[in-house]
C-alpha cells in the first residue's frame, strides 16, 4: 500500500475534469466500485462536475471536503438512494463488480450496498426486529437461523454484549452511539459487498466515534467501505484512500498518505492546513 | 414605580383576566353541556332504556334498545366502507404524491370534508334510497362513510407526514421497495396518529342526525335487516325531541346522555392511544 502509483498523482490538468486521478489497483486489492464522469443534478443545480473515481475492493475510501461540496451526493449514488429524489438526475457511469448500477434491481443493488447515515436512524422498532428487517425483507433467513444471524450481526458491529439482554426493548433506549452501531449491525445483517457511510459520527461523542472507528478496521476484511466526513483526523485514521471535493469537482485523490503529507494540489494543501472549509 | 410601569402592569393583568375568563366560557360550555343532560336525561336511564323497544305514543316507559344497535351497525357499517378508503387515500397522499395530482386530491378532500351533512344525505338518498325505493341502514352507511372518508384520509396524511424521512430511507437502503418500506416501517410508525384519527372520526359521524334522516330515517322495530329503515340515536333524538310528550322528551334527553358518552369516551380512548407516546422522536 506503500507504493503510491506516481502518475496517480500529476494528471494533466486539461484532463482534470473528465478523468480525475485515481489510484491504480494496487496488486492486493481488486476494483469494487468505479465511477466516470458522473454528474449529478438537482434540478437545474449541477452538483457533481465529472467525478472518476476507484474504489478498491476491502479498502476504506474517504470522502472529504467543505459542507456543499457533492460528497454526500456522491455517496448517495452509489447505492441510488438519490432515485427518490424527485427532479434529480445522473449522468456518467458507476460500475460495481464491472457492472453497470442503474440496470441492475435496484433493491438488490441496495441489498449489496449498504448505508449508515449521518444520524442514527433505527426503526421505531425493537432493537431484534431491527436487525431482522433487512433479513426479513430479502427473505435472507428462515424463522430458526433469524436469531442466529441477528446475533452475529450485532456480535459484528461490536454490540452485542451490551444488547444481549434487551432484545426485544425499543431501539431508542439506546444511546446516540450504541444507536449508531445498531444500524451498522443493521446494515451488516444483510451481507452487503460495500458499506457507505455518510458522516456516521458527526452525532456521536469522542468516544462513541472511537468505537465505530474501531468497528471499521475490523471490518475492512469483510467489505469494501466509502465513509464521507468532516473529520479530516478521522480520514486520516480509517482510510486507504481519500478523495478532496470541492465545489462539485473531485479536486484530488490518491492514497490517504499522500493527501495529507504531499498534496499535489494548492486547494487540498488549503483545505486540510484549515485555511478554508 | 414609574407611572408607565404601572400601566403596562395594569394591561398585563387586564389582558391575562380577559383571556382566563374567555377560556372559561369556552371550556364550561362542554360541562353546561353535560349538566343539562344529566339533570334532564339520567332520570329516564334505565336498565329498560337499553333493553326495551319503545312504546308508542303516549304510553310511558320504553327503551331505545333498537336505536342503540342500529347506530353501532350504522356507523360500523360506515367504518368499514370509510376506513380503509379513507386510509388508503391518505397514505397515497403521503407517500405517492405527484405534486399536481395529489394537492388537487387533497384540496378536493378538505372541500368534502367542509360539505353540510344535510348534503350528504341528499346524495346518499338520490344516489342509494331512491333506486332501492326504501331507506335503509346502508343508505345511512353510505352516506355517513362519506363524511368519514376525508376526515381519515387528511389524519392519516398528516400522522404519516411526520415520520422522519431518514427512517424510509434506512428501509429503503436494506433493499426495501416503495410499498414494503411504507407497510414495514413507515405505517406502523405513523400507527398511533392513525389510529387515534380513526377513532376521533368514527366519533363524529355517530353524532350525525342531519345525513340519517332521510337514508336510515328511523324505525319503531327491530330493522329486518341492512336493507330497512333503521333506528339510531340521533334521529331518534331528533322525532322524540319533536313529539309533544313529557315522557319521549324525557327520553330523548337520556339519549343524548347516552351518545355524548359514548362520543367522550371514544375521545378520551384516542387520548390514551395517543399518549403512549408518538412512536418516532422528530428529527
Amino acid at each position: 500500500m506503500s507504493t503510491a502509483p506516481e502518475s496517480a498523482s500529476q494528471p494533466k490538468e486539461s484532463q482534470a475534469q473528465k478523468a480525475a486521478p485515481s489510484p491504480v489497483p494496487t496488486p492486493d486489492a481488486g476494483l469494487k466500485l468505479r465511477a466516470t464522469n458522473v454528474n449529478f443534478f438537482y434540478g437545474a443545480f449541477q452538483a457533481l462536475h465529472g467525478i472518476s473515481l476507484d474504489m478498491l475492493t476491502n479498502r476504506v475510501t474517504a470522502l472529504i471536503g467543505p459542507s456543499g461540496c457533492g460528497k454526500s451526493t456522491f455517496l448517495r449514488n452509489l447505492n441510488r438512494i438519490n432515485d427518490t429524489i424527485r427532479n434529480s438526475r445522473m449522468e456518467g457511469q458507476i460500475l460495481l463488480d464491472n457492472e453497470d448500477i442503474s440496470g441492475v434491481d435496484v433493491t438488490n443493488l441496495r441489498r449489496r450496498v449498504g448505508m449508515v447515515f449521518q444520524r442514527p436512524n433505527p426503526f421505531p422498532k425493537s432493537i431484534f426486529d431491527n436487525i431482522a428487517y433487512g433479513l426479513r425483507i430479502n427473505g435472507m433467513a428462515s424463522r430458526s437461523d433469524l436469531r442466529d444471524k441477528v446475533e452475529r450481526s450485532l456480535q459484528r458491529a461490536a454490540l452485542w454484549n451490551e444488547v444481549k439482554d434487551k432484545l426485544h426493548e425499543s431501539a431508542y433506549a439506546l444511546s446516540g452511539g450504541q444507536q449508531q452501531r445498531l444500524c451498522i449491525a443493521r446494515a451488516l445483517a444483510v451481507d452487503p459487498e460495500v458499506l457507505l457511510l455518510d458522516e456516521p459520527c458527526s452525532a456521536l461523542d469522542p468516544i462513541a466515534t472511537a468505537k465505530i472507528e474501531e468497528l471499521m478496521f475490523t471490518l475492512k476484511d469483510q467489505c469494501t467501505m466509502v465513509i464521507v466526513t468532516h473529520n479530516m483526523q478521522q480520514a486520516a485514521r480509517v482510510a486507504d484512500f481519500t478523495g478532496f471535493f470541492l465545489m462539485g469537482r473531485l479536486i484530488e485523490y490518491n492514497l490517504t498518505d499522500v493527501i495529507f503529507r504531499n498534496p499535489a494540489k494548492k486547494e487540498t494543501e488549503d483545505y486540510i492546513t484549515g485555511r478554508f472549509g | 414605580m414609574s407611572k408607565r410601569l404601572i400601566w403596562r402592569k395594569g394591561v398585563n393583568a387586564l389582558m391575562l383576566t380577559l383571556t382566563g375568563v374567555f377560556t372559561f366560557i369556552a371550556v364550561a360550555t362542554l360541562f353546561l353541556i353535560l349538566g343539562c343532560l344529566i339533570y334532564n336525561g339520567a332520570s329516564s336511564l334505565s336498565w329498560n332504556f337499553f333493553t326495551k323497544l319503545p312504546l308508542s305514543a303516549g304510553e310511558e316507559g320504553g327503551g331505545m334498545a333498537n336505536a342503540i344497535v342500529g347506530s353501532l351497525e350504522i356507523v360500523g357499517m360506515a367504518g368499514l366502507i370509510g376506513l380503509p378508503v379513507g386510509f388508503l387515500a391518505g397514505v397515497y397522499l403521503a407517500e405517492f404524491e405527484d405534486k399536481v395530482f395529489a394537492s388537487l386530491i387533497r384540496y378536493v378532500a378538505d372541500l368534502l370534508n367542509g360539505i353540510p351533512s344535510i348534503v350528504v344525505g341528499l346524495l346518499a338518498w338520490s344516489l342509494v334510497v331512491v333506486p332501492m325505493k326504501q331507506f335503509s341502514a346502508v343508505a345511512g352507511s353510505i352516506a355517513l362513510s362519506v363524511m368519514l372518508i376525508p376526515v381519515v384520509a387528511r389524519q392519516t396524511e398528516q400522522f404519516l407526514r411526520e415520520v422522519p424521512n431518514s427512517i424510509r430511507e434506512a428501509a429503503l437502503a436494506l433493499g426495501a421497495n416503495k410499498w414494503k418500506m411504507i407497510a414495514t416501517v413507515v405505517v406502523p410508525a405513523g400507527s398511533k396518529g392513525i389510529l387515534t384519527g380513526m377513532i376521533l372520526g368514527m366519533a363524529r359521524i355517530a353524532g350525525e342526525s342531519a345525513p340519517l334522516l332521510f337514508t336510515a330515517f328511523n324505525n319503531q322495530f327491530w330493522n329486518g335487516g341492512v336493507t330497512q329503515p333503521t333506528a339510531s340515536l340521533p334521529v331518534m333524538i331528533y322525532f322524540r325531541a319533536l313529539s309533544g310528550y313529557e315522557d319521549w322528551h324525557r327520553q330523548a334527553w337520556a339519549a343524548g346522555l347516552v351518545l355524548i358518552s359514548a362520543v367522550l369516551t371514544a375521545n378520551i380512548l384516542a387520548r390514551l392511544v395517543l399518549a403512549r407516546g408518538v412512536s418516532v422522536p422528530r428529527g
